[in-house]
């Protein structure tokens, strides 16, 4: 029987040999993660690797923080990582670009009115009371103690009512059969997916994600809102930022800074 | 009088009619073999409109099968004598769209293969789980239903079964409607008044169903219907299709009040191409006014042509009606960042556009196949039909009059 949303389950078959002799070796020790937050500033924090039997605590709270100021128009390191960590965006062959999966978008804004600006990244939001979660009939979507959410591939049945439910388009639906996928990211045909915070990072120990990793603005942060103590929760308790449609009450786990 | 019920006979063109059906489900299900073979890349369902024209038939199905079992209600619940000797067809139509309904959806699942886990793992607070227990629960409680009124012994148990079957359709439909109304993302959804809108599209679908089911079987097997039950079923009908005009007005109006849903009233009613012209000449003249003229207009009274076209007028307005809900709502634009123009790889900003494909439709006549071939099958091995629903049966007045007459 399938681990459950707060086992330490990631997605399925995260067993990659790599993977586990790096656990291994972060078992006892701390891995250290590198930001930058802005140029010039390197901010050192560190962070420690889950042991793969240790169930993923709500002491965490898995974050992410995004600068919109610092993000800019046309740029998509973010979404370039994303799709090299993850293995999407080029092993759909046959779907047309409205089918192909998008996990991470730079989505473009102009005002209205004022005409101002605004470049950011959309990807699942991670909400602590996730729409997508409450109408799975199987309980495939489901959020981790830790407040990652994530589709269980062995129990997706491929209704998409998750993509319905979901405010921020933030899911994708596989179109066709798939080959060389990641072992991190096992996508297959007839299955829902999304941004997984790259939580196979995260469970390694690394602290980060792909495309906060990759942004050479410093434009993401990844954190623990619940670390008084952590860049993330300093941000976010100093500077004004935003949830996308918090009409909703969703209480998302991506915030933005600027918009 | 004591009603007798007879199978029908099952000569040419009932054999006819059935390898029509067979060779419509064998083709539905070569599509379905192709578009789960191949993966969804080969329909025009995308990740912007991800319930496409197999759900537009399967909801429309499901919708109309609960409607269905209301010719039964109405004997059963309500005591109407002229309604009891019509209610083993309605509970028999009532399974049959619902199995036709459930079927299309299944097909269309992306791991059909995965049914067993649908049927095993739940989670309590989604509204599909609910339905596949509420779908399955009508399946067996109207079996029941009809176990009741065909075998003799079980007769006295056939009222109460009935108002058991009466109370779960009403939650099912309710369950169908809140698929919708409880998606909070969307601006065409999140609308408490869809669950009751969908109850009352089930009484108009369901019973036009009915009522072309009734027609057709008794012109094809030579039985008489008279305009005595006829006209009472087409009353029913034009207070139905009134239903639904008054809940889609009322939908429509509470919208265009609030600031926030005229971008996709205006979409819907005005400016939205393919789901403005569905919605005012299809689902609104075509499907409701014109109907409702054919029932009402004095010079239509006994003609029966005006009562069958306002029944598939009907269907055809009702399932233009699921497809303005269910497309034109995924293809109006999520509004994430209001008062700013959006863009991004992801058709963020836009509408979507769907065109569906031939798969797609085979596979949803499959399911009206399906529900014909339960139809047709069990009304020629089982005691469904009255011999005869003419005036001098049914009419108590004409009745009262041969009585006399002796």
């Amino acid at each position: 029987m399938m681990n459950r949303p707060d086992d330490n389950q990631t997605t399925a078959n995260t067993s990659e040999l790599p993977l586990l002799d790096r656990r291994a070796f972060l078992k006892g020790g701390a891995a250290v993660a590198t930001f930058t937050l802005a140029p010039g500033i390197i901010l050192y924090t560190t962070a420690e690797a889950r042991n793969i039997d240790e169930r993923a605590t709500d002491k965490v709270r898995w974050a992410m923080l995004i600068d919109s100021t610092l993000c800019e128009q046309g740029c998509s390191e973010c979404v370039t990582a994303c799709q090299d960590e993850n293995g999407w965006g080029s092993n759909e062959i046959k779907s047309r670009p409205s089918q192909q999966a998008q996990w991470i978008r730079k989505v473009e804004l102009k005002n209205s009115e004022t005409g101002m600006l605004h470049s950011l990244p959309m990807m699942c939001q991670h909400c602590a009371n996730p729409p997508c979660v409450d109408v799975c009939p199987t309980t495939a979507s489901f959020k981790r103690a830790d407040g990652i959410v994530l589709v269980d591939r062995h129990l997706c049945i491929g209704c998409r009512f998750c993509m319905m439910a979901c405010p921020y388009k933030a899911r994708s639906f596989v179109h066709e059969t798939l080959t060389n996928q990641k072992s991190n990211a096992p996508r297959g045909k007839g299955c829902v997916e999304a941004c997984t915070l790259c939580v196979h990072k995260l469970d390694a120990g690394d602290g980060t994600t792909a495309c906060a990793q990759a942004c050479s603005k410093g434009a993401i942060l990844v954190g623990d809102l619940k670390d008084q103590n952590s860049e993330l929760a300093k941000r976010v308790s100093k500077y004004a930022t935003t949830q996308i449609r918090a009409d909703l009450g969703l209480n998302t786990g991506v915030r933005y800074q600027g918009i | 009088m004591k009603t007798t019920y007879t199978q029908i006979e099952n000569g040419k063109g009932f054999w006819s009619l059935l390898l029509l059906l067979a060779g419509m489900i064998a083709v539905g299900l070569a599509a379905t073999f192709y578009m789960e073979h191949n993966g969804h890349w080969v329909t025009g369902m995308d990740n912007q409109i991800v319930w496409g024209m197999p759900h537009v038939f399967a909801i429309f199905l499901i919708v109309a099968a609960s409607g269905a079992l209301n010719v039964a209600s109405i004997g059963s619940v309500f005591g109407r004598k002229m309604y009891k000797p019509l209610a083993p067809l309605s509970a028999l139509l009532a399974v049959a769209l619902l199995v036709g309904g459930l079927a299309v959806l299944v097909l269309d699942l992306g791991r059909p293969d995965r049914l067993a886990v649908a049927m095993t793992t739940f989670n309590f607070k989604s509204i599909f789980t609910w339905n596949v227990i509420l779908y399955n629960g009508f399946l067996l409680i109207v079996g029941i239903y009809l176990w009741t009124m065909l075998e003799k012994r079980m007769n006295k148990h056939k009222d109460q079964v009935g108002i058991v079957a009466f109370v779960w359709r009403l939650v099912l439909t309710t369950g169908t409607g809140s698929i919708f109304g409880w998606l909070v993302a969307r601006q065409a959804y999140d609308a408490a008044i869809l669950a009751p809108m969908f109850v009352v599209m089930s009484f108009s679908f369901g019973l036009a169903f009915y009522l072309l089911v009734l027609l057709a079987t008794y012109q094809l097997t030579g039985r008489e219907v008279g305009d005595y039950v006829l006209n009472r079923l087409k009353s029913l009908l034009g207070v139905f299709v009134a239903s639904v005009l008054y809940f889609v007005m009322v939908y429509h109006f509470t919208n265009l009040y609030a600031a926030e849903h005229t971008g996709i009233e205006h979409f819907i009613l005005l400016n939205g191409g393919i789901f403005t012209l569905l919605f005012w000449l299809v689902q609104i003249i075509i499907g409701s006014l014109v109907p409702l003229a054919l029932i009402y207009a004095p010079q239509f009274r006994q003609n029966r042509s005006a009562l069958t076209a306002a029944a598939i007028l009907v269907l055809l307005g009702g399932l233009a009606q699921v497809y303005v809900i269910l497309i034109g709502g995924q293809a109006y634009p999520l509004i994430n960042f209001p008062g700013y123009e959006v863009s991004s790889t992801f058709a963020d900003g836009i509408v979507n556009s769907y065109v569906p494909t031939l798969a797609e439709f085979l596979l949803g006549f499959m399911g009206v196949a399906i529900t014909l071939i339960m139809v047709a099958v069990a009304i020629a091995a089982l005691r469904i039909l009255p011999s005869s629903l003419a005036d001098k049966v049914m009419d108590p007045h004409a009745l009262v009059a041969a009585q006399a007459k002796k």
